[in-house]
């Protein structure tokens, strides 16, 4: 068989989803009601931080008509279990509050009506007692010894602590000629997608069957989870996914205990359970990523070759451990040490619990966090050692001859030229004209800098990555089963007329999987993507799926592409043997082109597929003898090198790993602390782009949301841990006015791992840009001595830090 | 997030509307434009026993000139001040403000009176309305009365408009022919409420500045009259220092307050900047007409 | 407690009729009394846009008013936007320059920049940043959306395109 031509895969195909998206019908999970007779829900809410609950007062509720049920704690403590944590402290996570309240906005009640509106009016005729407690909200006040305690019977606030060592950091820290310390605090910011969490929940009590519609997208591993909560058998558990989902970036992996909890008002009540998060309780209490306290040291020999560095990271993850977390510390184990080559390496992470909203992931999850204390410290390491920030960085890239590379942390880089693309983003940048502009700038007396960020960029997370949270004492207990994976599915059935029809299960959020995979089906088989229509509906009883599925961790352009290539060969092999078999020739004497099998020899006729499918369901007497029936193929696959942390904490934390190359120009104005970025390159390379357009939607929109956590967007709390940013006008989403304009660039080394040669793309710049505008101001401030080390810069925080450096000492 | 219910009531004439305040004796809210009302009931922040919507009352919806004023009907929306040529004449300043009240959707329903009712003392208009020392009319059953800005406004969401009174007509002075106008602001989004805004006007003869007003957005708990930056433009002129002198002033006039956006001593600063900002601006407008 | 009130209006052209409490939000009534569920909720209090409906003509929030204030009013929605089985002008822009990718926030998105582009038919970059700052989108950083509106620009320009 020859290698498949690609006329679709590469081209900036206009997208399946539009013309519905467009028109208003798409189906999202508020539209369209899956069955009758759906009541609503309310969730009463706790309004503080920290309260032990006292009684429940739900009489008044219960007397409105149209009212159906009220469920509260005291029902959620009976009739479910706790999730699992990926702790070994003894967390108990319930889907609302049953004995404490420990942020504000926590369930602690469900309302059920006839419509929203009374269920808001029942809600607030709700009355819970509750005895305050002492609030904590910072993680080092956390950690204090007289500290407020969350859970009493973890004793601390201490979720979790790991102590990784890779290589000899102490000996690298004592060969160092420098040695730089810094201290970063990175924001707690979320995803907020327009559309917030929906839920539609049914319970048919006969069958003993609880069917869930929502917006969840995955990982799956949620369901079994979430069935052990209820205490349900998987298989009378169903999730089902709308066609449509209106944007996620992460969060909407974190919905998963909300369907517990709708799910169980749907089996106390007996009717259909429908809930919509509204935006107060979405910035209250969805989900966001930790705010984190680091202290960085770096280690570097006089020439700029940085020897080691050490990670102290206090990660905030709020009231509750939530899985995935502790994600946050060690989703980005395998690439901790970027895109440098450097061996030693400690890290040193605490996960922290205090009266805070909880977290998972978001965008780029935690490698945002990474890059902006890496980025940071490699330009101070220039400026201590007089280099250029990108000379520095240049002189511990990762060079091209050492792909696939192992990090020292256990991560497989599988492809790249990392000095090509930075050069590549240098060059489109106009760097050494950008210095010049930056020296005149500085005569005239304005504040013109120039920032750089790099970073590897991971994508399809391996499962395994979690267990790196426990003692590797603890992994080796043999009755711990350890944890390895990523895998999706993809079944491709051809109809009598030759039409493809593509199963997947997948839960896009606006990535334009129909689209893609009609690109890819269609170059497979020699089809136009008209010709293939996609369906990606998940449904847990009716699609291949493992616990890794699911639309997030970048994945779908690595690994469901890839499971989608995968079928369509299965399919073409089978298509080939059974055309051999209609000429009577061997089957190595037929090969798959433009759509037909024919002989290599070119001689005799051609089958193409809409002759075979004719042929394939019609006469099934037509096939050869042991030949299954039936045009199908379903390929599931998985990245071999996605295996468990080993004994010394090294995992391949990711599956494919692409690079970013970014610079970016601004200006600060000193009188009002306004920054204007005036250039901003980024250059990516993440494989095979299988549609350019799409790729740099996400670019763009990866930047975007990075720019937001960089500049503007923070869940703030007071004191008594109340949520000072709950609405649009407070938690600031950055609109058009505030946009950049990219410059982007891709460099292309397919991967070596998938089928396409593609890498995930999706997460992105919302990795970089937080490093490369907190570099760009701090390049741009360094005459007065000024360096970012907290995000968001606000104005007002950047005034003040202005202020300090002028004012005279 | 869903309003708790109330009556509603969409009178067509203010004097249908006024004996349905006057009923409610202050159990009844006003609905303008809604851009900030409506927010409130869906957070369920207030919880009027009713609604008497004015929507309905097309006589209270004009632009007109009269007596060298531009009269302005409550209702009268801040999309058609926008697009108005009577407005961008007569008061170019409201003109410019206009763009930096919130947005397009927003001020095809945001009202005049109503975003000067409301008194957010971050709002464009409230602070437009000081810096050409307007007047609005307000009315009740009882009668009719007028008030200047500092009569009106007293604190944050607060005016002296009493609970049966109905905020019915702005009545702006028509700016002088070529006076010199600007109107600054900083916001971190735009679109939002200013962190700080500066309206400026100033009227020169030759070189003389024979009157130079500037009141703030954001910096004050109320609208705020820079008088005494003003003085400084009118006995010095616009040079570069006495510019610098009546920015310095401003900064010390209001008394700001801090929030999660910013800062008092910050609001303080961009007070001064911002101040600086519009009468350089103004200035170089001067005389363009 | 106030019973429900009827409410008349037009709708992309169709007279429609529907009855609700009067604290019912207008977007509340298209999607749930009405059917029309391409107009979308985002935020319930005026800032993300994505309820955005052409009232009388001119782009508005559709959470922030009640269905009762729209008595009698012209209405256009999203759903009004194709005819005879071909986008709108301003919607094949869309599609053409990746205006979207999950569309949630997309009917707000196309109707404000209906509106913008109707008072400003020939605008620059940075006014039609400011006109779309009106509706948040998350996935698409705006660049596709801000192509869009300028591509779309001469084409309304040059021709009758209601609404």
């Amino acid at each position: 068989m020859s290698a498949a031509t690609t006329k679709w895969v590469g081209r900036p195909v206009r997208r399946v989803e539009d013309a519905r998206l467009l028109t208003g019908r798409g189906t999202f999970i508020d539209d369209h009601p899956p069955t009758g007779g759906v009541h609503h829900a309310a969730i009463v809410r706790s309004p503080h931080a920290h309260a032990r609950l006292l009684g429940y007062d739900v009489a008044a509720a219960l007397a409105m008509e149209g009212v159906v049920g009220v469920i509260t704690g005291e029902d959620v403590a009976k009739s479910t279990r706790p999730f699992s944590v990926g702790v070994t402290a003894p967390v108990r996570y319930y889907c609302a509050a049953t004995d404490k309240a420990r942020f504000v906005g926590e369930p602690v009640a469900v309302v059920v009506a006839r419509d929203r509106y009374l269920a808001e009016d029942a809600a607030e005729a709700v009355t819970v007692r509750y005895e305050p407690l002492p609030v904590v909200t910072d993680p080092e006040r956390a950690l204090e010894p007289d500290a407020p305690v969350l859970h009493e019977a973890v004793g601390t606030n201490l979720a979790g602590h790991r102590r990784l060592v890779y290589g000899d950091p102490d000996r690298a820290f004592g060969e160092a000629d420098v040695v730089i310390r810094e201290r970063f605090r990175f924001p707690k910011y979320g995803s907020t997608p327009i559309e917030t969490y929906g839920i539609i929940a049914r319970w048919d009590p006969l069958e003993g069957v609880l069917t869930v519609w929502s917006n969840f997208m995955g990982p799956f591993i949620m369901h079994p989870l979430t069935a052990r909560v209820l205490g349900l058998p998987e298989n009378k558990l169903r999730f089902i996914v709308p066609p449509d989902i209106g944007g996620s970036f992460g969060i909407k992996t974190s919905i998963y205990p909300y369907i517990a909890l709708v799910g169980l008002a749907a089996m106390k009540t007996g009717v259909v359970v429908k809930w919509i998060e509204d935006r107060r309780e979405h910035l209250l209490a969805s989900s966001s990523g930790t705010d984190r306290i680091a202290e960085r040291e770096l280690a570097a020999r006089r020439d700029g070759t940085v020897l080691g560095m050490r990670f102290k990271w206090l990660d905030n993850v709020g009231g509750y451990i939530r899985s995935p977390e502790p994600g946050c510390s060690f989703r980005p184990t395998g690439n901790f040490v970027g895109p440098y080559g450097f061996q030693h390496l400690e890290v040193d992470a605490s996960v922290v619990m205090t009266n805070k909203s909880l977290t998972g992931p978001n965008r780029g999850y935690a490698c945002g966090h990474l890059y902006f204390e890496t980025e940071g410290m490699m330009d101070r390491l220039a400026e201590r050692l007089g280099l250029d920030p990108a000379e520095v960085r240049r002189r511990n890239l990762l060079r091209p001859e050492q792909m696939p590379y192992r990090t020292p942390t256990g991560g497989l880089y599988d492809s790249g030229d990392y000095p090509a693309a930075f050069d590549r983003a240098l060059e489109l940048a106009g760097y050494s004209e950008l210095r010049r502009r930056q020296a005149r700038a500085r005569a005239e007396g304005r504040s013109f800098g120039i920032g750089i960020a790099l970073a590897v960029d991971p994508s399809v997370s391996n499962m395994g990555y979690v267990a790196t949270a426990l003692d590797p004492q603890f992994r080796a207990k043999p009755e711990y089963l350890p944890k390895s994976g990523a895998v999706d599915a993809a079944t491709l059935k051809i109809d009598p007329l030759g039409r493809v029809t593509a199963i997947l299960a997948t839960t896009p959020q606006g990535q334009g999987h129909q689209t893609i995979v009609a690109q890819i089906v269609a170059d497979e088989l020699g089809l136009a993507p008209d010709d293939v229509t996609v369906v990606d509906e998940m449904d847990t009883f009716t699609r291949v799926w493992s616990i890794s599925s699911g639309t997030y961790s970048s994945r779908f352009g690595s690994v469901g592409t890839s499971a989608v290539a995968l079928a369509a060969r299965k399919l073409k092999r089978k298509l080939c043997e059974y055309a051999a078999h209609l000429m009577d020739v061997p089957a190595d004497q037929v090969e798959f082109s433009q759509g037909a099998v024919r002989r290599t020899n070119a001689k005799g006729p051609a089958y193409s597929i809409k002759d075979l499918a004719g042929r394939g369901h019609w006469h099934t007497d037509s096939l050869p003898a042991g030949m299954e029936p039936g045009l199908q193929a379903t390929a599931v696959f998985g990245f071999s090198g996605a295996k468990a942390v080993d004994a010394e904490d090294r995992v391949n934390s990711s599956n494919t790993y692409g690079f970013i190359a970014e610079v970016m120009a601004v200006e600060v104005d000193l009188e009002t602390a306004a920054i204007t970025i005036l250039r901003y390159v980024t250059v990516h390379d993440a494989g095979t782009i299988i549609n350019p357009m799409i790729a740099e939607g996400q670019i763009y929109g990866g930047a975007l949301h990075g720019l937001g956590g960089a500049l503007y967007e923070e869940l703030r709390y007071d004191e008594s841990g109340q949520l000072l940013t709950a609405t649009f006008m407070d938690y600031l989403v950055p609109t058009a006015t505030e946009a950049p304009v990219i410059d982007i660039a891709h460099v292309v080394s397919p991967s070596p791992l998938t089928p396409l040669g593609s890498k995930g793309l999706g997460e992105s710049s919302s990795m970089t840009v937080p490093a490369v505008i907190a570099n760009a101001v701090s390049d741009a401030l360094a005459p007065l001595g000024v360096r970012i080390t907290e995000l968001p810069m606000t104005p007002d925080r950047l005034w003040r830090l202005i202020r300090q450096a002028r004012k005279p000492t | 997030m869903k309003p708790p219910r109330f009556e509603y009531h969409a009178p067509t004439t203010t004097e249908e509307a006024l004996g349905l305040l006057a009923r409610y004796g202050g159990e009844a809210k006003v609905l303008a434009g809604g851009q900030s009302l409506m927010p409130l009931l869906n957070f369920r922040l207030v919880r009027p026993a009713a609604l008497i919507d004015l929507n309905r009352i097309a006589a209270l919806a004009y632009i007109r000139e009269v007596d060298g004023q531009v009269r302005f009907g409550a209702m009268t929306r801040q999309r058609a001040v926008e697009f108005s040529p009577v407005v961008r004449q007569r008061l170019p300043l409201l003109t410019e403000a206009t763009r930096w009240v919130g947005h397009l959707p927003i001020r095809t329903r945001g009202t005049i009176g109503g975003s000067i009712a409301h008194a957010d003392p971050a709002a464009e208009y409230p602070a437009v309305l000081t810096a050409l020392d307007g007047e609005v009319v307000a009315r009740s059953a009882r009668g009719e009365r007028t008030l200047r800005p500092r009569d009106l406004f007293q604190t944050y969401l607060t005016t002296t408009l009493e609970s049966d009174e109905i905020l019915t007509e702005v009545r702006l002075p028509a700016m002088p022919a070529g006076a010199g106008y600007a109107f600054e602001e900083f916001a971190r989004r735009h679109g939002d409420f200013a962190i700080v805004g500066i309206a400026a006007l100033i009227a020169l003869e030759g070189r003389r500045v024979v009157r130079a007003r500037l009141a703030t957005a954001g910096a004050h708990p109320v609208p705020c009259r820079l008088r005494a930056a003003e003085e400084i433009l009118e006995r010095d002129g616009l040079n570069d220092e006495a510019i610098a002198a009546a920015a310095a002033r401003a900064g010390e006039l209001v008394e700001p307050d801090s929030d999660i956006h910013a800062s008092a001593d910050y609001r303080r600063h961009l007070t001064g900047v911002l101040t600086a900002r519009a009468l350089k601006r103004a200035r170089a407008r001067a005389g363009e007409r | 407690m106030p019973g429900p009130v009827a409410v008349r209006l037009t709708i992309n052209g169709t007279p429609r009729e529907g009855r609700c409490e009067p604290r019912k939000l207008l977007v509340d009534f298209l999607r749930e009394d009405l059917g029309l569920t391409g107009t979308h909720v985002g935020c319930e209090h005026g800032i993300c846009g994505a309820c955005t409906i052409l009232v009388n003509g001119e782009a508005a929030r559709s959470c922030i008013m009640l269905a009762v204030q729209a008595e009698g009013s012209e209405i256009v929605t999203v759903e009004g936007l194709a005819r005879d089985g071909r986008l709108h002008p301003l919607q094949e822009a869309f599609r053409e320059h990746h205006g979207l990718q999950c569309g949630f926030c997309t009917p707000g998105m196309l109707l404000a920049a209906l509106d913008f582009l109707r008072m400003h038919p020939d605008p620059t970059e940075s006014q039609i940043r400011e006109g779309l700052s009106a509706v948040l989108c998350r996935c698409t950083g705006y660049q596709g959306i801000v192509n869009a509106v300028k591509a779309a620009a001469p084409v309304l320009r040059g021709g009758e395109h209601r609404p």
